[in-house]
């Protein structure tokens, strides 16, 4: 299956979730969807299409924290990055962690690091500065600024 | 069974599981990192693990984004002192992707000859480690000698023995000129003899079959829940390899396969190990042969500024799959770097490979990901627990600990 077919299947699984298409080459693609769904999505990749997840970025911007799940398809080498953008305040997303384990570790560095809630999350602990850090203070966002503290 | 003292010395029992907790780490002789992991036993069995991690935190991905392109190189090498070229590898892929840019012929083949040497002394280093575990301390001092004259040939091709500074966008910085081919795969030669007498005293002692056949078995749907990679992967079955899946640099140009193995135990993942170096020792003589009929100078192409946009950037470290996620908005320096190096999703493992195993079994098991918690994590200053407030900043630190040093020169 290449990179065409295999966002032509998501396409036909998913339909209007799925808010834009990207193709930047067959080995790179991009799909905005709708944060709300990402567990159905996931699911679908990862258990009938195969794809392995490699990690997944958080990035804090304009438009709010946003996501990218990044999916490998081991077979064509196409990295398939699915981004969902969640809002500034009580930025939350479904966990992934109870479909496969490789999203354990990302889940609570995310929550740590830019306070994203993932809910159902099976152990949502600090992962780095587990008893050494601040409670509520999100190095990693925009607005924190290690010279101003 | 011997169990080093240090371990039972600090012995506890937890009171809410009624199970013994055993602390390897943060700081054991076992291992060459800090990371401390608590074996919940029961008598001599593994029941659970709790990992704690970060202290090697350095906030690498923060400071990458006040780090120029060229300067991200220099950083992103030092997350890890043993592979320390996979990093600059995938952090060039992944600019060059956003900037489409293609490198010379010439600089695709050094990048790989480079990445392939680092394979080697890396493999190596692990043999000798897992020796050392086991308490075969020969296989320890053996591994490490041969893995010296691949040092040797590092410090003659970069000027370094580790952390080469040979990435750059569009390019490599430094050639390595024809004459020095000759040199190169004399090397070679005699590392490959080498390894052939290791991987014969290894995949013939009884000794090492006793310890490590059977011993933390990771199966292929372990290594799909953890979406583990390299040769922990391959060991299990699972084909995974960067270099074949998504082929950079020289990879497409050359003729190798990748060696896999069904067991999944230690046994596996040393002999997948063991044989990859020979593949390694192949591409790397082809590289050689590729570059003869190049013309010397020509390694790099100029790239004036990085568009904005983002790129994914792969390469397959000798622990696996090297990600590194970079988003430009078109200035010098990166808005988001996101780095994801093979072993923090193999050691994540350790839930399946060591649970039900005995606690002698458990610390090969833990080493057979060869894993490597400086890249796992990614302190510059010290703050309030609680408040969140400043304490002290890196230049504070730096000058406590030298006014430290003054007090008690001879320490």
């Amino acid at each position: 299956m290449d990179t065409i077919q295999i966002i032509q299947e998501i396409k036909n699984q998913f339909g209007e979730k799925i808010l834009e298409v990207a193709v930047k080459n067959e080995k790179r693609a991009t799909l905005l969807m709708d944060g709300g769904e990402i567990l159905p999505v996931a699911e679908h990749l990862y258990k009938v299409m195969g794809l392995r997840f490699i990690i997944a970025t958080a990035l804090h911007t304009r438009k709010g924290f946003e996501i990218l799940y990044h999916f490998s398809v081991d077979l064509t080498g196409l990295v398939l990055n699915i981004r969902v953008i969640l809002p500034h305040d009580q930025p939350e997303i479904e966990s992934l962690s109870n479909l496969f384990n490789a999203s354990n570790w990302i889940e609570r560095e995310m929550h740590e690091l830019f306070g994203i809630n993932f809910k159902n999350h099976p152990n949502q602990e600090k992962l780095i500065s587990e008893g050494n850090w601040a409670e509520g203070v999100y190095p990693y966002r925009k607005d924190f600024h290690s010279s101003q503290e | 069974m011997f169990i080093p003292t240090g371990k039972i010395s600090i012995l506890r029992k937890n009171k809410m599981t009624q199970k013994t907790i055993i602390p390897i780490g943060p700081y054991h002789p076992l291992q060459e990192e800090p990371e401390l992991f608590k074996l919940f036993c029961d008598g001599e069995i593994v029941r659970d693990i709790k990992w704690e991690t970060g202290y090697n935190h350095r906030g690498i991905e923060k400071l990458s984004e006040s780090k120029s392109y060229d300067q991200v190189f220099f950083l992103v090498e030092r997350i890890c002192g043993i592979c320390s070229t996979s990093h600059p590898f995938a952090f060039a892929n992944a600019v060059e992707e956003i900037a489409d840019v293609e490198v010379p012929d010439r600089a695709k083949y050094i990048r790989t000859i480079i990445a392939e040497l680092e394979r080697i002394h890396s493999h190596l280093l692990w043999v000798g480690l897992a020796g050392h575990f086991l308490g075969y301390n020969t296989v320890f001092m053996w591994a490490w000698k041969y893995r010296e004259p691949v040092l040797d040939l590092f410090e003659m091709i970069t000027g370094n023995r580790n952390s080469y500074a040979m990435f750059k966008v569009g390019g490599v910085r430094r050639d390595i000129e024809n004459d020095k081919i000759p040199v190169i795969l004399k090397v070679l030669d005699d590392v490959k003899k080498k390894t052939d007498l290791l991987t014969g005293a290894v995949m013939d002692d009884p000794m090492i079959h006793a310890r490590t056949r059977g011993v933390g078995i990771l199966t292929r749907q372990d290594i799909i829940d953890y979406g583990a990679v390299g040769p922990t992967a391959r060991a299990s079955g699972v084909a995974i390899d960067i270099r074949k899946d998504d082929p950079y640099a020289a990879y497409p140009l050359v003729n190798w396969k990748v060696i896999t193995a069904r067991e999944g135990d230690v046994f596996a993942k040393a002999e997948v190990r063991l044989l990859e170096m020979y593949e390694s020792v192949s591409i790397i003589q082809q590289c050689l042969k590729g570059m003869e009929s190049q013309k010397e100078g020509e390694t790099e192409v100029t790239v004036k500024n990085i568009p904005a946009g983002f790129g994914t950037g792969r390469a397959e470290a000798p622990r696996g799959e090297v990600f590194h996620f970079v988003q430009s908005d078109g200035s010098n320096t990166p808005v988001r770097h996101k780095i994801r190096a093979p072993s923090y999703v193999n050691i994540a493992t350790f839930k399946k490979s060591c649970i039900g195993q005995t606690i002698a079994d458990a610390t090969i098991s833990l080493a057979a990901v060869d894993p490597c918690y400086c890249c796992t994590e990614r302190m510059a200053s010290a703050y309030d627990l609680h408040t969140g407030e400043k304490i002290l900043s890196a230049a504070e630190l730096i000058r406590l600990s030298d006014q430290k040093r003054a007090q008690h020169p001879n320490t």
